[in-house]
């Protein structure tokens, strides 16, 4: 257990920091880095709660995707790192208040304020179970039959998302040149060569 | 006594992490030596396609080569470009070679020999291999070039592309498994050599492995580091060890997305015909063998193909990849529910 209590400190603290550096640091290919590192702690947190499908998406999702493209729009973006430094001050009692409320929410959440002793000792077994079936095929079994519609419709919406972008970014320009592969194959021989015999000192 | 050592090996903390350590060390000190000697057979291989010698000067048939190459990286100078962005410069090298590096903890060499054996195994290889984009973006961005820059914005659209058609090549072959953990995967292929996945999942298997050359950046798809436009791509700034990180990192991912194709087509450590002279052969060997045959095919690409343009090679990806292999996956669903081949759970 020392391994694991271990490991769990060590990957919360990670997570802490990487966090906090997030909000921080100075330049903001910085701060997508320190989110990826949250993001990587968070998901070794979650392998040591037995929670390891959730863990895996987690990096596939987030890391593997999302964060790829917040890197690449920061990276080609020309960040004025003064002005971007300068609502800071401004927008941090709002920070701090939605910080407080999602604080609060957790805890009520977890029943740890507002609720008898008794549901504090629930809380300490809400640690990993020893499952008969594996969380995978667990989560599969719920999402596929109990919340099926909701699945759906779920990805209904995902793909109203998909539409919209393609639509607002989807612009046909005049004028330019496109390959069409099929033309391509389909051009007969005649078309593109032709064979021409070249006297000798004549020239073509 | 002996029951005390196992004991203090399967209880105590401290003994726990010294096996932990030493299942790493055994994975990790055979692979770098794989690596190193991976840089010697491509050469060879190339070398025979174009009727030359390869590296035959240093030790006997040149087999020292990989040694003191490696040495002549350690001793040159490692150079920071004063505009590089000094820590995220160093660490890219590092990001690129340990990413390929810790993906084996999941791959089982023989029945019950992996260091982790997890679950969600195939998923956690798709986490790991989606990782290795981050090396080379954060090179290209750290060294402050625009050569570097393009390099790595050509290969994170790369990855990410062919990453998506990977995904779903493995969605197809975890429907025929019923289990996202590798050994059952293999386990599942038992049987004659027909048995293995490529055959019935033939259209899947040759999307993976283009797609693994082109995860890989390996030669038709090579345009990251097309050192005819961009110089070297990524790689441009960096010398000495940092280079030796890349170069080896690459290396170490050809071999790793090998050993993933024999695991999901190949059969993993299962000998091709399961009767006796051959099952005696222990399944290492075999696995080896499979990887040691696709590496062969990797190395006889680069040495044949020429390189695609990038517009192709996008084209090749979402438009060609990506439908057959998502129509493949409702084809297999679809036969396995009506063919009555689900596998049990």
């Amino acid at each position: 257990m020392i391994l694991q209590a271990l490991a769990f400190y060590v990957f919360a603290f990670v997570v802490m920091a990487s966090a906090a550096m997030v909000v921080v640091s100075r330049n903001p290919v910085y701060s997508v880095l320190f989110l990826i590192l949250a993001f990587f702690n968070a998901a070794a947190l979650f392998v040591l709660i037995g929670a390891e499908f959730i863990a895996m998406i987690l990096i596939i999702v987030y890391v593997g995707a999302v964060a790829v493209l917040f890197l690449f729009v920061v990276m080609m973006l020309d960040i004025n790192l003064t002005e971007l430094r300068e609502g800071f001050l401004k927008y941090l009692p709002v920070g701090a208040l939605i910080g407080l409320v999602l604080l609060a929410e957790i805890l009520l959440g977890l029943g740890v304020i507002g609720s008898t002793p008794s549901s504090l000792g629930a809380l300490g077994k809400a640690g990993p179970q020893v499952l008969a079936i594996d969380n995978t095929r667990a989560i599969g079994r719920v999402l596929y039959t109990q919340y099926f519609y909701l699945f759906q419709v779920a990805g209904l919406v995902l793909l109203v998302a998909m539409i919209g972008a393609i639509v607002l970014t989807l612009r046909t320009r005049p004028g330019v040149r496109r390959q069409r592969i099929s033309e391509q194959l389909y051009r007969p021989k005649g078309d593109a060569v032709t064979v021409v015999k070249v006297p000798t000192r004549g020239g073509v | 006594m002996t029951a005390d050592l196992i004991h203090f090996f399967t209880h105590n903390w401290l003994g726990q992490a010294i096996v932990i350590l030493a299942q790493c060390l055994a994975v990790t000190i055979p692979l770098l030596v794989a690596v190193a000697y991976m840089t010697y057979v491509d050469r060879k291989v190339w070398a025979s396609i174009q009727l030359r010698r390869g590296p035959n000067v240093v030790g006997p048939f040149g087999l020292l080569q990989p040694l003191a190459d490696g040495l002549k990286l350690l001793l040159k100078e490692t150079i920071v470009p004063s505009s590089a962005n000094g820590v995220l410069f160093i660490i890219a090298p590092m990001i690129a070679f340990m990413t390929a590096l810790i993906a084996w903890a999941v791959v089982p060499f023989d029945d019950g020999w992996v260091i982790a054996d997890i679950n969600v195994g195939i998923l956690y290889l798709f986490a790991i291999s989606s990782l290795g984009v981050y090396g080379i973006i954060i090179a290209g961005w750290a060294s402050n070039s625009k050569y570097a820059f393009l390099g790595a914005l050509r290969s994170a659209a790369q990855m990410v592309s062919y990453e998506v058609s990977i995904g779903f090549v493995l969605i197809t072959v975890l429907l025929c498994v019923g289990s996202l953990n590798l050994s059952k995967v293999v386990l599942a292929q038992s049987g004659w050599f027909f048995n293995w996945f490529w055959l019935p999942l033939l259209p899947m298997f040759v999307i993976f492995f283009v797609s693994a050359l082109a995860e890989t950046s390996r030669t038709p798809f090579d345009l990251p580091m097309s050192e005819a436009e961009l110089v070297q791509g990524f790689q441009t700034e960096y010398s000495s060890m940092p280079f030796a990180l890349f170069f080896l990192g690459e290396y170490a991912n050809m071999i790793l997305l090998s050993a993933l194709c024999a695991v999901l087509f190949l059969g993993g450590w299962l000998s091709p015909i399961p009767y006796a002279p051959f099952t005696w052969v222990p399944g290492v060997v075999w696995f080896a063998l499979k990887i040691a045959f696709l590496l062969f095919v990797f190395s006889w690409t680069k040495g044949t193909l020429p390189r695609y343009r990038y517009d192709q090679l996008m084209r090749l990806g979402w438009k060609v990849f990506l439908p057959v292999s998502l129509a493949w996956v409702v084809i297999t669903a679809a036969v396995l529910q009506f063919g009555g081949w689900v596998p049990k759970l």
